[in-house]
């Protein structure tokens, strides 16, 4: 693999990872990594092994066999709290925000600032909005009213929030889990454009999809998992499109079906 | 730098009307008004608008509005707690007992009641968070089992299930004004009750804990994913509740100078009732504390208000159940249009 995106060690590492579920091998000798400043995607099928890896990368399941690093050091998590702790945060397609709270409430939940001492701790409600705005703007979100529930965001800008939050709290590689497959093309475009930014930041980005073109609109770099392991991972320029979705799709069964269908239709 | 996102979505607006009425307390807080101007019309004359007929509706809604304030935070955090009656009822029976037949100062008996408040809300939330079962069947079982232990131990101990010969006890001291004294023509219970609505308005909106109780109703996956102590938050809650039920039985006790063992029977639903009109969501993760405070004064005002119209009240409770459905229909329509893109 040759690096072209950024110098020094990747933000994260596998190596040789694997991870067994009873007799079911959910991943088999998996490597891949990622650097500052790039999109790495992660391609595959429904039950190729998507999941599975990038909950060894949040600490959800540690792996049976290969190594984690972080910044070139091993690590071992013991829960999502510890990669959080590390700057690998998860934002998850459907858990990403709580609908009927606040957006600002949703923002700062798990980490409100607070002002006053003892009894009088409270939470900051006029700094929480402050930056909540700020952050929503920076997106390209305009809203009047911080305290409006998350459910009157669209499904794109929800995803966008759940990253700008993620990224405000200091991550440092941001972990995306299929963010665009529950959307529309126009909402999609809102994630893919945001995705793109964060990029920019210096902020290594994971981003995991069955969705090649979603994939190849933002990607720098693109590892393809099948069946648990690795058909290798591909920079840009040498790989298209299409042979992209061949390896996805385990090439040859594709082709067949190509050339089936190509054969029955006039 | 590029406004190509903003410009392909609408932009957003909320005024401060719209604002208000998308607010979850809206329905109660419309339906005091109403009934309050229904009442003022019809039970005017008789004595619904005088400083003793509100002095007597406060008095209910205050008794309910103490505990409605955690229930109804406990319901936005996700969880019910049907077991609040009963510990009305045990808690004024350890009062009671301790007091009157073991001879403990005053003081003590109230502790106990306290004490054994903290335990029955522990147990509750202990069980509910290990077992994973819903909290409406832990506390349902809490409901049945504590009424009985009442019951049982009040007449294995003194052969009664009423206690009396507390007014004595309750006269002196410095525990019978905090309780049960007087502020001009209103009970000390009033106080009481706008105290917790005030504190608990206060936790829920502006505080940490407030914002974990809504992630924790909202959805307990989500907001454990982000660190929110879920489990901490409803257990913390559990007791709450049940150390309502405690501050209530007091007042009831050192007003009348005597416990029941049925006493707080069916106030677990009243509260929840109150909870709801309020603009709680059933399943959680909405509402407000000040709603349950308008349920509560709803309450208070149709059951003493029927008193003054001089319609028989046993129709009191049909009222009441009309007021439930119309209030949650009202409540939906409400939070349809809040979460609803404007």
């Amino acid at each position: 693999m040759t690096q072209t995106t950024a110098d020094g060690a990747p933000l994260i590492e596998a190596r040789g990872i694997s991870k067994y579920f009873g007799s079911v091998v959910a991943l088999e000798d998996v490597s891949m990594d990622v650097r500052a400043g790039e999109v790495m995607c992660l391609l595959g099928d429904n039950g190729a092994g998507k999941s599975t890896l990038i909950k060894v990368f949040s600490g959800v399941h540690p792996p049976d066999r290969g190594s984690l690093l972080v910044e070139g050091e091993e690590v071992s998590f013991s829960s999502p709290r510890d990669a959080m702790d590390r700057g690998i945060a998860t934002v998850y397609q459907d858990l990403a925000m709580i609908p009927l709270m606040g957006i600002s409430r949703n923002f700062f939940l798990g980490r409100e600032p607070t002002r006053g001492r003892g009894p009088f701790r409270r939470f900051d409600v006029k700094f929480a909005d402050r930056i909540t705005r700020e952050q929503l703007r920076r997106i390209g979100i305009e809203i009047r009213d911080t305290s409006q529930p998350v459910a009157t965001l669209s499904g794109g800008e929800r995803q966008s929030v759940a990253i700008a939050r993620a990224v405000y709290f200091g991550a440092k590689v941001l972990i995306l889990d299929e963010p665009t497959s529950a959307l529309g093309v126009k909402q999609a475009s809102i994630v893919l454009r945001y995705i793109a930014r964060t990029r920019e930041q210096g902020i290594g980005v994971v981003f995991i999809t069955h969705n090649v073109h979603h994939a190849y609109l933002v990607g720098d770099r693109f590892t393809v998992l099948n069946h648990g392991r690795s058909m290798g991972t591909f920079e840009r320029q040498e790989i298209g499109l299409h042979e992209l979705e061949r390896l996805m799709a385990g090439g040859a069964e594709l082709e067949k079906l190509e050339a089936e269908l190509s054969g029955g239709g006039e | 730098m590029t406004n190509a996102a903003t410009s392909g979505e609408r932009l957003r607006r909320a005024g401060a009307l719209q604002r208000w009425l998308t607010r979850p307390e809206l329905a109660a807080v419309a339906g005091a008004a109403l009934v309050f101007a229904f009442f003022a019309v019809v039970a005017g004359d008789s004595g619904f608008l005088t400083l003793g007929g509100t002095a007597s509706y406060l008095e209910v809604a205050a008794q309910l509005g103490i505990v409605a304030v955690p229930v109804a935070m406990l319901m936005i955090a996700g969880e019910f707690d049907l077991s609040v009656g009963s510990m009305v009822g045990a808690a004024g029976m350890i009062i009671a007992i301790s007091v009157a037949e073991y001879g403990w100062p005053l003081w003590a008996g109230v502790l106990a009641a306290f004490a054994a408040a903290v335990l029955v809300g522990l147990f509750n939330g202990y069980v509910v968070i290990k077992t994973g079962l819903p909290s409406f069947i832990v506390t349902l079982g809490m409901l049945f089992a504590l009424r009985g232990l009442t019951i049982g131990f009040a007449r294995l101990l003194t052969g009664r299930t009423q206690i009396g010969g507390l007014d004595e006890a309750a006269a002196g001291g410095v525990l019978a004004p905090l309780f049960s004294g007087t502020i001009g023509p209103f009970s000390v219970t009033v106080l009481w009750w706008v105290l917790l609505a005030v504190l608990g308005t206060w936790v829920l909106q502006r505080t940490v804990f407030g914002n974990w109780i809504f992630g924790s109703g909202g959805d307990p996956v989500a907001a454990r994913n982000v660190g929110v102590p879920v489990n901490r938050v409803k257990i913390t809650l559990f007791v709450c509740t049940a150390l309502s039920a405690a501050l209530l039985a007091t007042i009831q006790v050192l007003d009348a100078g005597s416990a029941d063992v049925l006493r707080g029977t069916l106030l677990e639903l009243q509260a929840i009732a109150a909870a709801v009109i309020g603009g709680v969501l059933l399943t959680g993760g909405y509402g407000s504390v000040v709603g349950a405070v308008f349920g509560a004064l709803i309450f208070g005002m149709v059951s003493q208000g029927i008193f003054f119209t001089g319609i028989n009240t046993d129709w009191f409770q049909v009222f009441v159940g009309v007021m439930l459905l119309v209030a949650v229909l009202f409540n939906n329509y409400i939070r349809k249009r809040a979460s609803e893109a404007r």
